[in-house]
C-alpha cells in the first residue's frame, strides 16, 4: 500500500487534471446539431430516398431497362415497362415504366441501383425521413419519386390509353 | 433436479448456509450496448457461475451470402460488425480476389488501409466511450462520440453512408475518392492525438478507473488461446500477435507502425493497448496520406469491374459488358479460400467456397467477437458482481459479429 498522503495527493490532482478537461471543454464551441429544428447537414454523396430524374424536355430518363431490379440486393425495386407511343411518349427511349415501385420496407440504402443505371434515372437524393407507422406507406411509386418538370420544358403528353386489342 | 445445460437451478444452498441466487442479466434492448444474455449463479456478491447465452442477434446473413451475386454480397458484410463495416467490406473482398486472382492498383490498397485504420479509430472510440460509461465515468463518451462523428463524416463523404459503407468492392474501390478528401482527413488525423491525451487525462491516472479495472479480468494465456481470443485482448496479455505484421495483406508491410503490447493481462492493459493502438492507427492514416500512390482505383479487370461511367455511355463494348455484370454477375473460379484480417476486436476470417457460379457456394465468417466472449466464465467466476461489467467491456464484442 501505497502512503496515504501520497494516495490522496495523486487523487486530487487526477481529480483536477479531469475537471480541467471539463472546464475546457465548456468553454470551447458546441458540435450538436439542432436537428430537428434545423436541417441537418450531409455530405454530397449521402444515399437518401431517390430521385427520379427528369431530361431537359421533361421525359422521364428511365428506359425501363431493368438493370436497377437486377443490381438490388434487396430486390425491393419493382418495374412494368411500356412501350413509347406516338401519342402518348414518357420517356426519351423506346420504353419507359409505367410501374416503378421501390418498397421502403427492404431498400437499405446501398446505391447499386443508381451504380447500375445506365440513364441516370435513377438517383439519391437527400431525403431521409420515411419513418412511418403503417409499411403499406412506404412503398413509394413513381409518381412519389420522380423530379420536378423542368420550368421551359413542355409536360410529356399523357393521353388515356386505349385498352389492348383496340 | 438434473440440471440441463444452459439453466441453472433455481436457489440452492450454498456449504456456508447461504443462498445462491440466479441472475439475468440482459439480454436488453437491440440499441443498447448489445443483446447479450449473461446467466449468472450469485453467492452474496460473488459469481459462482457465467453462461453467456448468445443468439439474439441471429441474421443468417452467412445463409444469406449464398443468394448474392458476389458484389451484392458486399452489402451483406456490413452489417455483421457494425462498428468496423469497412474491415469486413475488406476481409470480403480480399477473399474474393484471392478467387479471382485479381491484382489490385497500388492507390485503391492504400485507400483501403486508410479507411481500414479510420475504421479502427471509431470501433476503439465506441468501445471506449461506452466501456466508460459502464464503469461510470460519463464525459469520456461524449468525447470519443465528437470525434466519431467527424470520423463517419469523411465515410460518409467517400461512400454516400456513415455506417453501411459498402465502400470496398471486389476489385477496388466503389466510387472515386470525393475531391477534397485529403484536407479533410488531414484535418482530423492532424486534431486527433490531442484528443487522445484529453482521454486518458480523463482516465488513465483517474484512480476510480484504476480502481475498477486494475487486477481485475484476468484469464490464463493458455485459455486465451485455447479459447480463440485475439486481438487486443490477447495483445494486452502479452502475446503481440497481429495479422497487419503477420500476415501482412493489402500493402500493410509498406506501413510503419508498432504493434502495442502489455503484460498484466487484465482490463486496465486492454485499456492502454486500445488507446495505444488509437494512436498507431492515427501514424498509418498519416502515412497512407503523406505516401497516396495516384493511379487508378479500381482493377483493370473488365469482366469483374464495373466499366468507367463515360466509357459506358460512349462504348458500345463497355455497355454490353455493364449489362452482362449487372445482371448475371461475374464468375468466380471453383475453390476455397480462407482470408485474415485484423479488424478493431481481433482476427476476422473469411472462408469462402466457390463451385464456379456467379453466387458464393458458402461463405464462413469467423468473428473475433464469438472467441473473445468464450472467455466470460473463465474471467468472471470466482470474482465480484461488479468486476463482470468491467470485465466484459473490455472484451469489445460486438452481438453482430458474434451471430451473426
Ligand atoms: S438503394 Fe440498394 S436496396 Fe435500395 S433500391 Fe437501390 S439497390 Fe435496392
Ligand atoms: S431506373 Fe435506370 S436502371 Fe432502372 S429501369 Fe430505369 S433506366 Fe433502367
Amino acid at each position: 500500500m501505497a502512503n496515504p498522503i501520497e494516495e490522496v495527493l495523486g487523487t486530487a490532482a487526477s481529480i483536477a487534471k479531469g475537471m480541467g478537461v471539463t472546464l475546457r471543454e465548456m468553454l470551447s464551441p458546441t458540435v450538436t446539431e439542432n436537428y430537428p429544428d434545423e436541417p441537418p447537414k450531409f455530405e454530397e454523396r449521402f444515399r437518401g430516398v431517390h430521385v427520379l430524374q427528369r431530361d431537359e424536355n421533361g421525359m422521364e430518363k428511365c428506359v425501363a431497362c431493368f438493370l436497377c431490379a437486377a443490381a438490388c440486393p434487396a430486390n425491393c425495386i419493382y418495374i412494368e415497362a411500356a412501350e413509347n407511343t406516338e401519342l402518348v411518349r414518357i420517356s426519351g427511349g423506346e420504353r419507359y415504366a409505367k410501374v416503378y415501385n421501390i418498397d421502403y420496407n427492404r431498400c437499405i440504402f446501398c446505391g447499386y441501383c443508381v451504380e447500375a443505371c445506365p440513364t441516370d434515372a435513377i438517383t439519391h437524393g437527400h431525403g431521409f425521413e420515411v419513418a412511418s407507422y403503417n409499411t403499406a406507406t412506404l412503398i413509394k411509386r413513381k409518381e412519389d419519386m420522380l423530379a420536378p418538370i423542368p420550368p421551359g420544358a413542355h409536360a410529356p403528353v399523357i393521353v388515356p390509353q386505349q385498352p389492348a386489342g383496340h | 433436479m438434473p440440471e440441463l445445460p444452459g439453466v441453472f437451478t433455481e436457489e440452492t444452498v450454498t456449504p456456508s448456509g447461504g443462498r445462491r441466487m440466479t441472475l439475468n442479466m440482459g439480454p436488453q434492448h437491440p440499441s443498447t450496448h448489445g443483446v447479450l444474455r449473461l446467466l449468472l449463479e450469485l453467492d452474496g456478491e460473488t459469481v459462482v457461475r457465467a453462461e453467456p447465452d448468445i443468439g439474439y442477434l441471429h441474421t443468417g446473413i452467412e445463409k444469406e451470402f449464398e443468394v448474392k451475386t458476389y458484389q451484392q454480397a458486399v452489402t451483406l458484410t456490413d452489417r455483421i460488425d457494425y462498428l468496423a463495416p469497412l474491415s469486413n467490406n475488406l476481409c470480403y473482398c480480399l477473399a474474393a480476389e484471392k478467387l479471382l486472382g485479381l491484382e489490385i492498383p497500388p492507390m485503391a490498397q492504400w485507400m483501403r488501409v486508410m479507411l481500414t485504420e479510420l475504421t479502427r479509430l471509431n470501433s476503439h472510440l465506441v468501445w471506449l466511450g461506452t466501456h466508460a460509461i459502464d464503469i461510470g465515468a460519463m464525459s469520456v463518451f461524449l468525447y470519443c462520440f465528437r470525434e466519431r462523428e467527424d470520423i463517419l463524416r469523411i465515410f460518409e463523404a467517400f461512400s454516400g453512408q456513415r455506417m453501411m459503407t459498402s465502400y470496398f468492392r471486389i476489385g477496388g474501390l466503389a466510387l472515386e475518392p470525393p475531391r477534397g478528401w485529403q484536407a479533410r482527413v488531414k484535418k482530423f488525423i492532424d486534431a486527433f492525438p490531442a484528443n487522445v491525451d484529453e482521454y486518458e487525462d480523463l482516465l488513465t491516472n483517474n484512480r476510480i478507473w484504476m480502481g475498477r479495472t486494475k487486477g481485475v479480468g484476468k484469464i490464463s494465456i493458455e485459455d486465451m488461446l485455447d479459447l480463440g481470443v485475439t486481438g487486443p485482448m490477447i495483445r494486452a496479455a502479452g502475446i503481440p500477435w497481429d495479422a497487419r505484421k503477420d500476415e501482412p495483406y493489402s500493402s500493410y508491410d509498406q506501413f510503419q507502425f508498432n504493434v502495442p503490447t502489455r503484460l498484466e493481462n487484465d482490463v486496465y492493459a486492454r485499456y492502454l493497448v486500445r488507446v495505444e493502438e488509437m494512436r498507431e492507427s492515427a501514424k498509418i492514416v498519416k502515412q497512407a496520406l503523406d505516401g497516396m500512390p495516384s493511379g487508378a482505383w479500381q482493377a483493370d479487370a473488365p469482366h469483374v469491374v464495373l466499366p468507367q461511367r463515360e466509357k459506358m455511355k460512349t462504348q458500345m463494348e463497355a455497355l454490353i459488358y455493364h449489362f452482362k455484370i449487372v445482371t448475371e454477375g461475374f464468375r468466380v473460379p471453383a475453390g476455397e479460400v480462407y482470408q485474415v484480417i485484423e479488424s478493431p476486436r481481433g482476427e476476422l476470417g473469411y472462408y469462402m467456397v466457390s463451385d464456379g457460379t456467379s453466387k458464393p457456394y458458402r461463405v464462413h465468417v469467423h468473428g473475433p467477437s464469438f472467441g473473445n466472449l468464450q472467455a466470460v466464465p473463465e474471467m468472471v467466476e470466482g470474482r465480484l458482481l461488479a468486476d463482470t461489467i468491467a470485465s466484459i467491456g473490455s472484451m469489445d464484442f460486438v452481438l453482430g459479429d458474434t451471430d451473426r
